[in-house]
């Protein structure tokens, strides 16, 4: 199948004097799950806002699932599901009244949210901290409550801005194994950004790697591109390996 | 369940379905804001604040009234609304408090408005549900606000049902509905504050920073503003010898800079609202007042005279919800 869900051809996006985003084209096919990979203050958290009509491009062209995100966000947020970078919930509630809170935002009927909030607190791991208040839960677990809340509109695209960041490794793999399994499950596009190579190579099929608000593409399915000199060049000089 | 779920996945008319869906929307948001409001431990002491200080001024009333007025007079001067405006000098009356106060609840209800949602990471979360943008500012003015209606209505009640038990006279329709319109008064002069305060939650990151710039205002105007008026008022003052037309452009001048302050025109307009004997707010010449027979206006009368106060009330309160909004549409929300 080769159908792209997401479009992007010359986009432009200047704060001031500074180029935050520097003439990107990109294009995103369904079903696939793609990464962003490059260091903090690419640009790749402005790419994601723009995308989801979030912020005004100063330049360029997108479109996501067949729409124009300056023309009509509000279609493109029912579509596509947006994980801010470091997410946040209401303290005071529970994780599940969080979910039926977000459920309720995107119009679903209270019933239909009711069984669909368990049935992702139970995929995403946190069935028995459904009636936790979200105060108490971890940086994983909010994590993880952050992508039940973004996978309960039923999204065609899911777009995650540093979901790891903060996560233990074990946690990592078991998030990076939810996110595969729901691309594979679901048929769901991933928009994933990241600043590890490691996460990045373990679950993306492509790869848009960042610098200076340029990107530079790379398919992962080519085992002789070797994607670590890439990474270092791009990087100038290499990133601090956290990992 | 399930047909439920089907018909409203495949209803073929995408726009009814979709504008439903905001409305449902809509009121979540509302609803999600007002049990915030309620269950805010805040927004208690502020109620406590507010209601404390209801119980002292009508216990003042009540007491001024059982002993100073004649049982005869009762009928024809607006017994009821007296409730509202006695005092005996130990405690302000009820509209004197409600005007010093009513600022400092519309601050602590808008305060933190915009800026808690963006530092708790929570406003770009909900941006990124197919809201449009403004429904977040609206929904959370109009939460604010029915929180304050409930308030100051309920608040009103109890007033007139204490009134009640204490006095056993009722209140004539006519009174009712000048409480009705003096408590509808208070909730615009608080959604005033209200929205200085959320424009305030727009600007500042910070919601100290915010609360401060808010209380800032409020101190000026209560205490910095009557202060510089005066200063003003004095240079400009004509001599006593000065010619007529001049002293009355100097009176005309006077009631008009002093409506500069919204504490006034709520005080104006509430004083008049409450005590019917009162026929006029600016300065009045001599041929002006002959023939008239002093006596208490009918309601809509009344309402005639603060028309002009009440529409300046309401449009300094747009005008601060515009800002607000305005600015909050242009902002970019980023995460934390």
């Amino acid at each position: 199948m080769h159908t792209s869900i997401i479009e992007v051809s010359s986009l432009t996006k200047l704060y001031g004097n500074f180029t935050a985003v520097d003439s990107l084209s990109l294009s995103i096919e369904k079903g696939e799950v793609f990464g962003l990979l490059g260091p903090n203050g690419a640009g790749k958290s402005t790419t994601i806002l723009m995308l989801m009509g979030l912020t005004e491009p100063t330049a360029g062209n997108i479109r996501v699932c067949g729409l124009d995100p300056v023309r009509n966000p509000i279609e493109i947020k029912r579509k596509v599901g947006y994980l801010p970078e470091d997410v946040g919930f209401y303290d005071d509630l529970t994780g599940l009244e969080n979910l039926r809170y977000t459920a309720r935002l995107n119009g679903i009927p209270e019933l239909e949210a009711n069984t669909k909030a368990h049935k992702l607190l139970y995929d995403v791991g946190l069935e028995e901290h459904i009636n936790k208040k979200t105060g108490q839960y971890s940086r994983g677990m909010r994590q993880r409550l952050g992508l039940a809340d973004v996978l309960i509109k039923d999204p065609e695209v899911i777009i995650l801005d540093e979901p790891t960041l903060g996560i233990d490794p074990a946690g990592i793999r078991e998030f990076l194994d939810l996110i595969i399994r729901l691309s594979k499950d679901e048929g769901i596009t991933v928009v994933f950004s990241s600043h590890h190579l490691q996460q990045v190579q373990q679950v993306c099929d492509r790869v848009g790697i960042f610098s200076k608000g340029k990107m530079h593409l790379c398919s992962l399915s080519e085992k002789d591109i070797n994607l670590d000199e890439l990474y270092y060049r791009f990087f100038e000089g290499g990133p601090k390996n956290e990992n | 369940m399930n047909c439920i779920i089907v018909f409203l996945k495949e209803d073929p008319k995408m726009k009814i379905k979709n504008t439903d869906k905001l409305r449902y929307a809509f009121r979540a948001i509302v609803f999600k804001e007002m049990g915030d409001h309620f269950r805010n431990k805040r927004m208690l002491i502020l109620f406590g604040i507010i209601l404390l200080t209801c119980i002292g001024s009508l216990y003042t009333a009540i007491s001024g009234l059982k002993n100073a007025t004649p049982a005869e007079e009762t009928e024809s001067s607006f017994f009821f609304l007296k409730l509202f405006t006695l005092s005996d000098g130990t405690l302000p009356a009820y509209f004197v408090f409600i005007s010093f106060l009513g600022p400092l609840l519309g601050i602590g209800l808008g305060f933190d408005t915009i800026n808690s949602e963006q530092n708790k990471g929570t406003l770009s979360r909900m941006l990124a549900q197919p809201i449009p943008r403004d429904y977040v500012l609206n929904a959370k003015f109009t939460a604010a606000l029915l929180v304050i209606a409930i308030l100051f209505f309920s608040l009103s009640f109890l007033v007139i049902g204490a009134g009640l038990i204490a006095l056993s006279i009722p209140p004539t329709a006519e009174e009712f509905m000048r409480i009705m319109c003096f408590t509808f008064v208070s909730v615009i002069y608080v959604a005033l504050w209200l929205n200085l305060s959320v424009y305030f939650s727009v600007c500042f990151r910070q919601p100290t920073t915010a609360a401060l710039a808010g209380i800032a205002v409020w101190l000026f105007f209560t205490v910095f503003a009557p202060l510089l008026i005066n200063l003003i008022l004095k240079t400009l003052e004509p001599s006593p010898y000065a010619p007529p037309y001049s002293q009355y452009a100097f009176q005309q001048f006077q009631f008009a800079i002093i409506q500069l302050i919204p504490n006034e025109l709520y005080s104006q307009a509430t004083s008049t609202l409450l005590m019917p004997t009162i026929r006029n707010l600016g300065p009045l010449t001599i041929e002006q007042i002959q023939g008239a027979i002093p006596g208490p206006l009918p309601l809509g009368q009344s309402i005639l005279i603060v028309w002009p106060q009440l529409t300046g009330m309401i449009a300094v309160t747009m005008a601060c919800f515009i800002l607000s909004y305005l600015r909050f549409m242009r902002k970019e929300i980023r995460s934390r």
